[in-house]
């Protein structure tokens, strides 16, 4: 028993270290022909010393995380807020839902050319776009949550005294709780994917401008860094979400 | 605690229901599918939109939300909070009122005690048994201290024997604390056993209401009596003691081998489920065997009802189709009939006392 998280985890790294190991060995022994464009895994890794320390990895993805978190951040909690409202209050979902339903199917990097009229090119524009690409979604898992909550708990609730603020409280958010958490968990890896696509386009600073210069340079191995530092961080907001969801769901689903 | 009085309620289902359930008594709403049991109930807990008006202790509760009524429901699928533990989920009505910590937890260990279910404390629902999820629901039903108890077939997704058990303990915690319960079944054994009275609901009115008894050997219409099982009732002349709780009844032309216990017989009910069939006399020892001419033969699928002609009584037989089948029995075929003593109920001269004689194991 005392094993099985181990080997879990082993076979979890042995397919990514044969994949890594694969991808030197065959940039080293230039197996595939114009070199320059494929370097070595070891290369790629020894240029995120070189950035780190000329300074120029940090502050780049400081500022990309920066756009994220605010523009995350504020979009779930409108969402949630939103949400639980439409949910909650019958008026208000039939007031809403027709205007959602109109908003949600525009790509939210479909709003870049509107944003930059209205906001214009500024550290404001990633977050706006990272703001609608977080809303909607957890706006409907949260809808989705509060409105599965059985009738008959509610009525439970409100037979054994409760108002409907602490049947609110104590009952419909901790039940919603898995369908917020299946939306946070999925938007928080597509706040990483829309912040570069904005950076690439618009925006001098972030990730997502430093790969579009690596580029012009014919740099790779920056642009291979920057890949990679944005498959880590999708992954860590992910799981971080997974661990909330398990911490605050786990013990009674 | 509370007389409960509703007059002329309607809506959807209830046409102009009037209904008096009496001080720390249990009353039974039985009836069929659809006939607006829960409806009722639901009227007076508060949960469904009415008309007409309901009152506790001459009270009009109309305009009070539900959780102003101060009453406790006890629902079919248990309805506890999943996310919360045994403890929370009891503590959760003491919470909702805003009481202090102290008093609370006080409270949830008195329940913990008085429902046997201490070692259950912080588990989560979906860990507990059916029998344990409804003792938590009634310990948390009974944490706010309510006066009026609703209870909808609040064990019928549970097994026989713990029902049984269950209904046992409920019946005797709500003569204890002395609460005013209704409690909807349409189980006619769960009935009998728990009722003080029974009110038969049907297309969403009381079709009748009285002691169990009254219901059984009275039934109004027809439909009553289909309910419970349409029993064939026998008026009694005489009764002659016999041994153990056991006596031989005059019943017009019939004497039969009844539970007896030094009372004077008013009438005998023999459920025709407890009524058996066979075409020769069988040779063992067995009271309450009589010959008979088959009279009539209805089928109501999935079940017969056979009429027997015994002396100068008529009794009905309900076999299953397929046994019905199997013996090809017709119109004036002789045949044995057996009344096994546990399907007889007996009605004393001094209907006063509403015995409960043995129940049932099966419906």
């Amino acid at each position: 028993m005392n094993n099985q998280p181990r080997i879990h985890f082993l076979w979890g790294v042995v397919p990514v270290l044969t994949m890594l190991l694969l991808w030197e060995t065959t940039a080293r022994l230039q197996l595939i022909p114009g070199g320059i464009f494929f370097p070595p895994f070891t290369t790629v890794m020894a240029e995120v010393g070189d950035m780190l320390f000329c300074g120029v990895l940090i502050p780049n993805f400081m500022s990309s995380l920066g756009r994220v978190l605010v523009g995350f951040i504020s979009g779930s909690v409108f969402g949630i807020g939103i949400g639980i409202l439409m949910g909650w209050n019958e008026r208000v979902h039939r007031w809403f839902s027709p205007i959602i339903g109109l908003l949600y199917p525009i790509p939210a990097l479909g709003w870049l050319p509107v944003l930059m009229l209205w906001i214009g090119v500024n550290e404001m524009l990633p977050i706006a776009i990272i703001f609608i690409c977080s809303f909607f979604p957890v706006l409907y898992n949260t809808l989705t949550g509060v409105r599965q909550v059985k009738p008959e708990l509610i009525n439970a609730a409100r037979i054994l005294g409760a108002s409907d603020l602490f049947i609110l409280k104590k009952v419909v958010l901790p039940l919603a709780l898995p369908n917020i958490f299946t939306g946070l968990k999925l938007e928080a890896g597509m706040a990483w994917k829309v912040v570069v696509a904005s950076e690439m386009v618009a925006i001098p600073t972030g990730i997502g401008s430093l790969m579009m210069r690596a580029e012009s340079l014919v740099r790779l191995d920056i642009i291979l860094v920057c890949l990679m530092i944005l498959s880590m961080m999708c992954l860590l907001f992910e799981r971080f979400f997974a661990f909330l969801e398990f911490k605050t769901t786990g013990k009674w689903r | 605690m509370p007389v409960i009085s509703l007059s002329s309620i309607t809506n959807h289902i209830c046409q102009d229901t009037q209904l008096q359930i009496y001080d720390g008594e249990l009353l039974v709403l039985a009836g069929a599918t659809g006939a607006g049991k829960t409806t009722l109930l639901n009227v007076i807990a508060g949960f469904t939109p009415y008309g007409g008006s309901v009152q506790f202790n001459g009270t009009a509760v109309d305009l009070l939300p539900p959780s102003k009524r101060n009453v406790g429901y006890l629902f079919q699928a248990f309805a506890l909070f999943p996310h919360l533990t045994v403890t929370e989920n009891i503590a959760f009505g003491l919470e909702a009122r805003g009481l202090d910590k102290k008093v609370i937890s006080q409270r949830v260990t008195q329940l913990l005690a008085l429902i046997k279910i201490g070692h259950l404390h912080n588990r989560y629902p979906k860990s507990l048994s059916g029998g344990e999820k409804q003792r938590v629901a009634l310990a948390r039903t009974l944490a706010p201290h309510p006066e009026i108890l609703l209870l909808d077939e609040p064990f019928s997704s549970l097994d026989q024997r713990t029902a049984k058990l269950l209904r046992l303990e409920l019946k005797s915690l709500q003569q204890k604390l002395g609460l005013t319960a209704v409690y909807v079944t349409h189980n006619r054994m769960e009935a009998f056993e728990m009722g003080d009275r029974l009110a038969v609901i049907r297309d969403g009115r009381i079709e009748q209401i009285g002691i169990p008894s009254e219901i059984l050997f009275n039934p109004l219409t027809s439909a009553v009596s289909d309910l419970f099982g349409a029993p064939n009732i026998f008026k009694c002349s005489r009764i002659e003691p016999l041994d153990f709780g056991l006596g031989r009844a005059k019943c017009g032309s019939l004497a039969l081998i009844v539970p007896y216990c030094g009372k004077a017989v008013d009438k005998i009910a023999v459920f025709p489920s407890g009524v058996r069939l066979s075409r020769h006399p069988i040779d063992t020892p067995m009271p309450n065997r009589m010959q008979g001419i088959v009279v009539d033969v209805r089928i109501k699928t999935p079940v017969v009802l056979v009429d027997i002609q015994v002396n100068d009584e008529r009794i009905t037989a309900e076999i299953s189709s397929q046994l019905w089948e199997e013996i090809h029995i017709n119109i004036s075929d002789p045949v044995y009939v057996t009344i096994s003593l546990k399907w007889i109920r007996v009605l004393l001269k001094c209907s006063c006392v509403d015995i409960k004689p043995i129940f049932m194991v099966n419906d």
